[in-house]
C-alpha cells in the first residue's frame, strides 16, 4: 500500500451523525450517535501514521493511538480494542468525554494542514463496538497478596483500581454514594454519557476482581489511617474529587430556586428527579432558568433544563465565548438546542418574589480589561449598567472547591486551598497513601483524573516493591511470577529487564 | 442491604428502627447523622442517629412519618426487612466538653437525637438536666432512658397531661433560673423550637448548640443543598455541621428552605395515597 500523505488521505474530517436539535431537546438519548463502520474506516484512513506520534504524548494515559487506528484500517476492530485497553479500560467513556481538541487532536500532524484526525470519535467507535459485541480483556492476573484501598469510585479511582488489580493486588473501592462512577454517574447527563456505557465499562473493572463497597464514607466510617493501620491495606489511593460547589456570596443565594449545578445534576442524573413523582426525588424545575458560568458543567445543566421542560434557558457569563472553559462542541450543541448566551454579564443580586422564591437577577454588564494570572482578559464591571433579568431558577456552575472531609479526618497535608498535597508521583504526606484527580488539582477533566489515577498506580507499585527491578531480581519464592504481571505497563524498568 | 433488627412504634406517626451496621455503630459519635434510602428508587433522606450500640452492632433511627417517603417507610420497614442504603456517620461529632452543668433539650422527634448527647455529657462527668417536650402524655418515649442519664428530667407537654404544662422553652427558663451555672444548652427539635430555645438563653449568654436538619442529597458536601446561614456566613450543614451556635443561626431562612419542595411533596403524597401500595386509613394490608 502506498504511503499515506497529507495529499492522498480523505481531506475532510468524517462528520459525526447527531440527533437533530429539535428532536433531541425532547429526549435524553445520546446527541452524538457515533460512527458507523464505514465512517470509522474512512476517518481511520486520515491518520498518516507519522513517526513522531505527538498524539500519544498528548494523551494523559498515553494510548497507542496510531496503533489502534492502524487496526481499524486493517478492519481488525478486536485488535483495535486490545490496543486501546492496554492503556485505557474505558474507551467508550473517554471517547465521549475527553477534551480531545486540547489533547491528542491538538497536536495531530494532520491538523497542521487539515482538520486533525477525529481520534476521540474513533476511540468511542471501538469502545462502543466492544460494548455491543461483549468483548472483554481479562489479563492473566497472578495474585501477589498485597491489598490496596481506593477511596472514590470516580474516574481517578477506577483507573488506579484497574492497574493495581492487573498487577495482582487485591483491590477494594469505597464510595460514599449508593452507585459507583462518581461524576460519570451523578454529573454527566445521559445524553452525553449513557449510564449503560458507564455500567458496562465499569463492569470490566469489576471483572478484574475489584471489589466495590458503596455507601461507605471514608474519613467518617473509618479513616485513611485506619485503612493502613487496622484494616490491613498496604497502600491507599484517594480520588474523592473536588465536589464542593462554589457560590458567589451575593445577596439572595439562599432563596428557593437557587441551587448548585452539582445539586441540580445529582438530582437529575443520580436520583432521576426528571421522573418525579414516579421516582421519589423532587427537583421543582423552573420555567425560566439562568445558569451562571460557562464551563462544561454549565452546558450540561442548561441542556438538562431544556429537556426537563424549561421554556427558556439563559447562560450568564462574565467573560466572552472566547474565554469560556467549555468545549466548543458543547457550546455549539447548547446553542443549537435553544440556550441563549449572555456574554460579559454577571449577577450582583438575586431577587425574591416575596415568598422566598427567585423572581429575578440583578445583573451588571462587563468589559474585558488586562489579562489576569490565568492569561485571560479580566472582566471589569461597567458602572451604571445594572439591569434586572427575570428568572425563576438560578443554577450556579462556577466551579467547585476542595471537599473538606479528608482534611477533617486525617493528618494528610493540604495546600492553602484545602486540596490534598501530592507530588508528581501522586505521593501524599502519609507513607503508602497516594492521591489524584480533582482532590489534588482542583476541578479538571475525567481523563486528567484517570491519568493521575494511573500515575498513582505506578507509584504504588514502586512503593509496594512491584516495580523495582533489583528487588525483582532477588525476589524470593514468595513472589516468583512478578515479572509477567505487568507486561502491559510501559516503563523503563521493564525495558531494562527485557534486555 | 442493611437489616432492620428491631422496631418500636411510639405513636401513630413516630417509630423507631434499629438497623444492623456494626462498622457504623463503632464509628458513630453523638450528634452525627446518616443518609437513608429505603428502596432503589427512593429519596436520600438525612436522619440524626438517635442511639448506637457497639455491642449489638446497631444504630437506632427515630422517624416521623410526615411525607411520602417516611410514610412508606412506616409501612414497609418491618423487622427482617432491609434498607436499600445507609451511609454515615456524617457530619462533625458534637463537641462534648468537660462541663459542670448542662441542659439537653429535645422536642418531638428531637428527643431521640439529644439522648446520646445527654449520655455523653453524663459519662464526661457533667450534671445533666434533661428537658423533653411532647404534645401529650401518650406520645412520650424514652423517659426511662433519659432518667438513667439525667440528674434532673423535666417533661413538658402541650396539654399538661404529663410533667409540666408548657413548651420546652418553659423548661429552659425554669432550669436556668434554678441553675444559673448552666454552661451549655443543647437543643434539638423542629427549627421553630430551636429558634425559641436560642432566644430563651440569649439574654443570659449561655452557649446554645443546635443540630440542624436541612434538605440535602448526598450528605458529603457535594450538592450544597444544605447550606445554612450562620453568623451571616454560608455553611454546609453536612460537613460544617450539623451542630451550630444557636445564637448565630438564621432559623427563618432555614424554615423557608425546608419548605422548598412543599408543592412537590404534596404531589408525591397524593399520588401515593391513591396507589394500591398505600395502606393509609386501613388496618389491613391492601388486597391485591
Amino acid at each position: 500500500m502506498a504511503k499515506k500523505t497529507i495529499r492522498n488521505i480523505p481531506q475532510d474530517r468524517t462528520a459525526m451523525p447527531v440527533q437533530k436539535p429539535e428532536d433531541r431537546v425532547c429526549n435524553f438519548s445520546e446527541v452524538a450517535l457515533g460512527y458507523s463502520v464505514a465512517n470509522a474506516l474512512n476517518e481511520a484512513e486520515r491518520c498518516i501514521m507519522c513517526p513522531q506520534e505527538p498524539c500519544v504524548k498528548g494523551c494523559p494515559v498515553q494510548i497507542d493511538i496510531p496503533g489502534f487506528i492502524q487496526k481499524i484500517c486493517d478492519q481488525n476492530l478486536r485488535g483495535a480494542y486490545d490496543v486501546l485497553t492496554e492503556a485505557n479500560l474505558l474507551p467508550a467513556i473517554c471517547g465521549r468525554v475527553c477534551p480531545q481538541e486540547s489533547q491528542c487532536e491538538q497536536v495531530c500532524v494532520v491538523g497542521d494542514h487539515l482538520e486533525p484526525v477525529a481520534i476521540g470519535r474513533l476511540e468511542r467507535f471501538v469502545g462502543d463496538t466492544a460494548v455491543s459485541e461483549g468483548w472483554t480483556n481479562e489479563p492473566e492476573i497472578e495474585p501477589n497478596g498485597r491489598r490496596v484501598a481506593i477511596v472514590g469510585a470516580g474516574p481517578a479511582g477506577i483507573a488506579c483500581a484497574a492497574d493495581m488489580a492487573k498487577a495482582g493486588c487485591e483491590v477494594v473501592i469505597y464510595d460514599a454514594l449508593h452507585r459507583p462512577g462518581g461524576v460519570l454517574s451523578y454529573g454527566i447527563p445521559e445524553f452525553r454519557l449513557p449510564n449503560s456505557i458507564v455500567d458496562d465499562e465499569f463492569g470490566k473493572v469489576i471483572q478484574l476482581g475489584v471489589k466495590v463497597e458503596c455507601n461507605t464514607l471514608v474519613g467518617r466510617l473509618f479513616t485513611i489511617e485506619q485503612l493502613r493501620e487496622e484494616m490491613g491495606f498496604d497502600a491507599v489511593f484517594i480520588g474523592t474529587g473536588a465536589g464542593y460547589p462554589s457560590f458567589m456570596g451575593i445577596p439572595g443565594e439562599s432563596l428557593n430556586g437557587v441551587l448548585s449545578a452539582n445539586e441540580f445534576l445529582t438530582r437529575c442524573n443520580l436520583m432521576q428527579a426528571g421522573e418525579f413523582p414516579r421516582k421519589d426525588t423532587p427537583l421543582h424545575m423552573g420555567r425560566k432558568v439562568a445558569v451562571i458560568g460557562s464551563g462544561n458543567t454549565a452546558m450540561d445543566a442548561m441542556r438538562v433544563s431544556l429537556r426537563l421542560g424549561a421554556e427558556q434557558v439563559h447562560c450568564l457569563y462574565r467573560r466572552t465565548r472566547t474565554e469560556s472553559p467549555a468545549r466548543a462542541e458543547e457550546v455549539d450543541h447548547a446553542a443549537e438546542e435553544g440556550v441563549t448566551f449572555h456574554w460579559l454579564t454577571a449577577p450582583v443580586e438575586i431577587l425574591d418574589d416575596g415568598e422566598s422564591n427567585v423572581r429575578a437577577l440583578r445583573c451588571i454588564r462587563m468589559e474585558l480589561g488586562e489579562p489576569d494570572q490565568s492569561g485571560r482578559r479580566r472582566p471589569v464591571p461597567i458602572e451604571g449598567s445594572e439591569y434586572e433579568f427575570e428568572a425563576d431558577m438560578v443554577i450556579y456552575a462556577i466551579g467547585t472547591n476542595a471537599n473538606p472531609i479528608m482534611g477533617q479526618t486525617s493528618d494528610l497535608e493540604l495546600n492553602k486551598w484545602g486540596y490534598i498535597e501530592a507530588d508528581e508521583q501522586q505521593q501524599t504526606s502519609l507513607a503508602g497513601v497516594f492521591a489524584g484527580g480533582d482532590i489534588v488539582t482542583g476541578a479538571a477533566t475525567v481523563i486528567l483524573a484517570m491519568g493521575a489515577g494511573r500515575q498513582a498506580a505506578r507509584s504504588m507499585k514502586a512503593y509496594l516493591g512491584l516495580l523495582d527491578p533489583q528487588e525483582m531480581a532477588v525476589s524470593d519464592a514468595d513472589r516468583p511470577r512478578i515479572f509477567g504481571i505487568d507486561a502491559r505497563q510501559r516503563n523503563f524498568h521493564r525495558v531494562r529487564l527485557a534486555v | 442491604m442493611y437489616e432492620i433488627v428491631a422496631r418500636e412504634d411510639f405513636s401513630g406517626s413516630t417509630f423507631l428502627l434499629e438497623v444492623k451496621h456494626p462498622l457504623l455503630a463503632k464509628a458513630t459519635n453523638p450528634g452525627q447523622f446518616v443518609i437513608v434510602m429505603s428502596q432503589a428508587d427512593g429519596e436520600r433522606i438525612p436522619l440524626t442517629i438517635a442511639d448506637f450500640s457497639v455491642d449489638d452492632g446497631t444504630v437506632t433511627l427515630v422517624i416521623q412519618a410526615v411525607g411520602k417517603t417516611t410514610m412508606e417507610m412506616q409501612q414497609r420497614c418491618v423487622v427482617g426487612s432491609a434498607l436499600y442504603a445507609l451511609v454515615g456517620p456524617m457530619g462533625r461529632p458534637s463537641h462534648i466538653g468537660k462541663l459542670g452543668k448542662v441542659a439537653c433539650v429535645g422536642g418531638g422527634l428531637g428527643v431521640a437525637p439529644v439522648y446520646p448527647q445527654a449520655r455523653a455529657f453524663k459519662e464526661n462527668g457533667a450534671y445533666v438536666v434533661g428537658i423533653i417536650g411532647f404534645r401529650s402524655k401518650d406520645l412520650i418515649f424514652w423517659q426511662d432512658k433519659f432518667e438513667k442519664v439525667c440528674d434532673e428530667l423535666i417533661i413538658c407537654t402541650d396539654d399538661g397531661s404529663a410533667g409540666i404544662k408548657g413548651l420546652v422553652t418553659d423548661g429552659i427558663h425554669m432550669t436556668i433560673d434554678k441553675h444559673p451555672d448552666i454552661e451549655e444548652v443543647v437543643a434539638i427539635g423542629p427549627p421553630v423550637m430551636m429558634k425559641f430555645c436560642a432566644e430563651a438563653t440569649r439574654p443570659r449568654d449561655i452557649k446554645t448548640t443546635v443540630s440542624l436538619n436541612p434538605i440535602m442529597v448526598d450528605g458529603t458536601g457535594m450538592c450544597g443543598g444544605c447550606r445554612v446561614s450562620v453568623g451571616g456566613e454560608m455553611r454546609f450543614c453536612c460537613v460544617d455541621g450539623p451542630d451550630f451556635d444557636g445564637h448565630q443561626v438564621d432559623f427563618d431562612e432555614l424554615m423557608r428552605r425546608l419548605a422548598r419542595f412543599r408543592d412537590d411533596e404534596r404531589v408525591a403524597m397524593e399520588r401515593w395515597s391513591r396507589s394500591e401500595n398505600c395502606r393509609l386509613g386501613s388496618e389491613e394490608p391492601a388486597i391485591e
